[in-house]
Parts: structure tokens; sequence; C-alpha cells
């Protein structure tokens, strides 16, 4: 039988997917908004984001009395601190979310520009990361969350090219320069989802392996006990 | 001051039935070092060794190498003289009830044949000083008995007695288990103070006790000593899962 505590725990965790959920489908919408320039998507990610605050306040409230009431220890302490950091993440991922969803609402009002860079490429990437971030969490492994950071790498180096790219356009082209900002600052929010699905990795990693990798520590040696602890709690 | 406890291959037996099975383990001077597991593990056998009190009961018996700063603890050294340099304190307060507060503090000291009574007041005094009593005793040190006290007082008074003699270390096996919470948060304090003077070794039933104590921390399980490491690491990140099962209630 599992004591309350450790409902609380398996209550906690589903909670967090269905934040991640709602914070993940916000980016999928916004991105693809973007893509097809479509205003009821905007809105639809903008009305989401209340739902993103609500359930942001319930996971740190319960996050705050399961650590008050049961003070817990080692694997359980640990994933309770990464669940209040990465529910944060999620929060700033949806955000972000709506920041793609302004700046599409802004170009509706422009005429289409063709511009040299592959703002649904880079969309594609920075999906990919949150899910497997998400992934990361769900199964408990810190390999997942290993293969996320690295995937951060790919997309800096999008998002810099698409800031040479698009500054080039600017000057060479002025007529389009505010569709030219606007794509700029879309990849701007796409490269800061995707340090968020990073600090969400990093934050599975310090879970599972009881090791702080952020900020280019570099990964520990993984701990038997505490990985294994990691993966009973799945 | 206090000095380090060295333990190698300690074994102990009560009967046929063995409680302790190859203990080694390196405790600092002047630090206090918590022992946790759940019930019926070794631990309060393991600290009853350290003084040879494991030996008082009928048909138990310990062997191995215990060092108590240059002492031998099983190597030619009586248990009274290990016993002089090692203080204890019970999980019941255990004040001798017909004593007054002074007679109780002063009771070690002169059983080693200490009258001098000037110093004897002095020692009496700073014993309970050490030991965040004075305050609360000084008006009726020698009209009222140990029994008369509180719990938590009684507990703070057998640390005066026990710190009297001027020991080294300080065993303590669950001294607060049996108190509220404001006689425990005093007698933690004190634990912190007392570690200037004194090596501490606590066993506790409390993780969180442990954790605020302690820096650091051996874990029991089935007379085997499975993990000891600095307090934070073991419950923060253990290395062996048995550790972290315990620690984090999937068993015990």
């Amino acid at each position: 039988m599992r004591s309350r505590f450790h409902q609380g725990l398996d209550e906690l965790r589903a909670r967090l997917l269905r934040m991640g959920g709602m914070a993940e489908q916000a980016v999928d919408r916004a991105c693809q908004a973007y893509i097809e320039r479509d205003l009821a998507r905007c809105h639809m990610v903008l009305e989401g984001e209340t739902q993103i605050n609500i359930a942001e306040r319930e996971i740190d409230e319960q996050a705050f009395d399961l650590l008050a009431m049961q003070q817990p220890m080692a694997v359980d302490l640990r994933f309770i601190l990464a669940v209040t950091k990465i529910n944060s993440d999620l929060e700033r991922v949806g955000d972000q979310a709506v920041n793609i969803a302004e700046r599409v609402m802004d170009m509706a009002e422009l005429p289409k520009a063709d511009l040299p860079v592959d703002i649904a490429r880079m969309a594609a990437a920075v999906s990919a990361m949150v899910r497997r971030s998400l992934e990361s969490f769900i199964e408990g492994k810190a390999e997942l969350a290993q293969a996320v950071l690295e995937m951060d790498n790919v997309v800096d180096r999008m998002k810099d090219e698409a800031f040479i790219t698009l500054v080039k356009t600017m000057n060479d082209h002025p007529e389009v320069t505010r569709q030219a900002l606007d794509a700029l600052l879309v990849a701007r929010n796409l490269e800061r989802v995707a340090d968020h699905a990073t600090n969400i990795a990093e934050d599975v990693i310090f879970w599972v392996r009881g090791a702080d990798v952020r900020h280019n520590a570099g990964p520990e040696e993984p701990l038997p006990a505490t990985q294994q602890a990691a993966t009973d709690r799945r | 001051m206090g000095v380090g406890i060295q333990v190698e291959k300690l074994n102990a037996w009560f009967s046929k039935t063995q409680a302790l099975r190859d203990i080694n383990i390196t405790m600092a001077a002047n630090h206090c070092t918590a022992v946790i597991g759940p019930s019926g593990c070794g631990k309060s056998t393991f600290v009853r060794c350290l003084n040879r009190m494991h030996e008082t009961i009928p048909n138990a018996r310990a062997e191995g190498r215990v060092r108590i700063g240059e002492l031998d603890v099983y190597n030619g050294t009586s248990a009274v003289a290990i016993r002089r340099r090692i203080g204890m304190v019970f999980q019941k307060p255990n004040p001798f009830p017909t004593m007054s507060i002074y007679d109780n503090v002063a009771a070690g000291l002169k059983l080693n044949g200490f009258h001098e009574r000037k110093r004897l007041d002095e020692i009496v005094e700073r014993s309970l000083q050490l030991s965040a009593l004075w305050d609360e005793v000084k008006d009726t040190l020698r009209k009222k008995s140990g029994a008369s006290l509180s719990g938590g007082q009684q507990q703070r008074l057998c640390i005066a007695r026990a710190i009297a003699v001027q020991p080294e270390v300080l065993l303590m096996d669950e001294p607060c288990s049996a108190l509220d919470p404001i006689s425990t948060g005093k007698i933690e304090e004190l634990i912190f103070q007392l570690k200037e003077r004194f090596t501490i070794v606590i066993v506790t039933h409390n993780m969180q006790q442990a954790s605020r104590v302690a820096e650091f921390t051996g874990f029991f399980l089935l007379g085997e000593l499975i993990e000891f490491d600095k307090t934070e690491k073991i419950f923060t990140t253990p290395s062996d899962k048995r550790t972290e099962d315990y620690i984090t209630g999937r068993f015990g």
C-alpha cells in the first residue's frame, strides 16, 4: 500500500504532466499560427495562458504543502525541488508562446514577405526539445534529458543564423524591415523556449542522478542508488 | 576536548544472535555523528559497544577493535576507565530521584573520590551552564530533587551529570524521543554547542534531527553499517539504494 505522501507525489507528478501538455500545446499552436498566419490559433494561445497560470499556482501550492508537512528526503526532496523549477519553466514556456502569438497578430496587419529564414524548422526543433524534456521527466531517464541538452546547441546556432540573415535582409530590403524584425523576435522567443526545455532537462538530471549539471558543470557519474530510486518513483 | 573514535571489525552478539557484523567506521573528534536505522538494526548496540555497556547484558559479547583517542577499549583498558571518558545519555531521563539537582551533577565526581567543595561547586555550575539548565535551577540547586524537574530539564540534568566528569565523548541514545518539541529544540541546540568540547554520537529515529545536529551520519540495517558519509550527502544523494529507501520511508 502506498503512503499518503507517495500518493501526494504521484498527484504532483500528474499535475505537472498536465501543465507540460498545456505548455507544449501552446508552443505548437503559436508556431503553427506563425506559419499559417492563423489568428484563431493566436487567440487559443492567449486563452490557454490563464489555465497555465492557474496550474502553476496549484503545483507550487501542493509542492509547498508536501515540503512543509512531509519533510521529504533524498530522491523525494530532489523530485519536489525539480517539480517546482520545471513548473516555473513551463509557465515561462507558456509566456513565450503568448509572445509569439502576439507577434503573429502584429504581423497579420503587414503584407506578407518571403524571408530567407526557416522559422518552421526552428519551431519543429524547439517543439521536439520541449516534448523530449517532458518525456525524460515522465520516464525518469537522465539519458533522454542529456539528449535535450545537446539539442540546445543546434537551436542556438539556428537563432544566430536567423539573426545574421534577417539583419542582412533588413539592410538590403528596408521595405520588409518590420516583417524581418517580427521573424527575428519569434526566433528569439523560440530560442528562449529551448532554454526552458534545457532547464527542464537539467532538473530531470538533478532529480534522477542527484547531479547539478547547470551552467556547463558537466554530467556526473550517475549514482546507482539515486538513479534506481528515481526509476522506482515513476 | 573531544577525541576521534575508530572502530574496526566490530562484531557483537546477544547469546548466539549476531547483532553487529564487521562494523568499520571512523568518527571525527569534536563532531556529531548520527546513527540511524530501523528498529532492531543494531544502532543502540553499536553505541553501547563503544563504552562497553553491551557486555553488561547477560550472555552478550563483542569483538573487534574500538579506539577512543589513544585508548583501546577492548584491549587492556578497564570498563570503568572507559566509561569515565565516555558519558552517556539515555532515551528516558534518569536522574537519581532522591538526590538534589546539585548532587545529581556532582554524583560522578564524588564517586571518583572528588570532594573538594569549592571546586565541586564550580564544576556543577559550569556543567549546568553548559547544559543550558543553570538559569532555570540555580536558586533551587540543593532544595529540589532531580525528579522534580520537567522531562526536558531532567534530560539536560542528565547531560550535565554526564559532562561533569569531563568526558571526551558523549553518547546519546535517542535523547529526545520522550521530549516535546521545545525541549527537543533545546537539546539539539545544546548538542551543537557541546561539539566544541566533546565528540558526540547520537542514535536517533528522527531523521530531521539527524540532519539538524550531525555532520556525519551512519545508516545501519540488520546489524551492518550500510553507508557512512556526510549528513547532507546521506539525506540528499545517498549512495546505497537501501539508505535511499529507508530515508524516503519506503521501508522501516
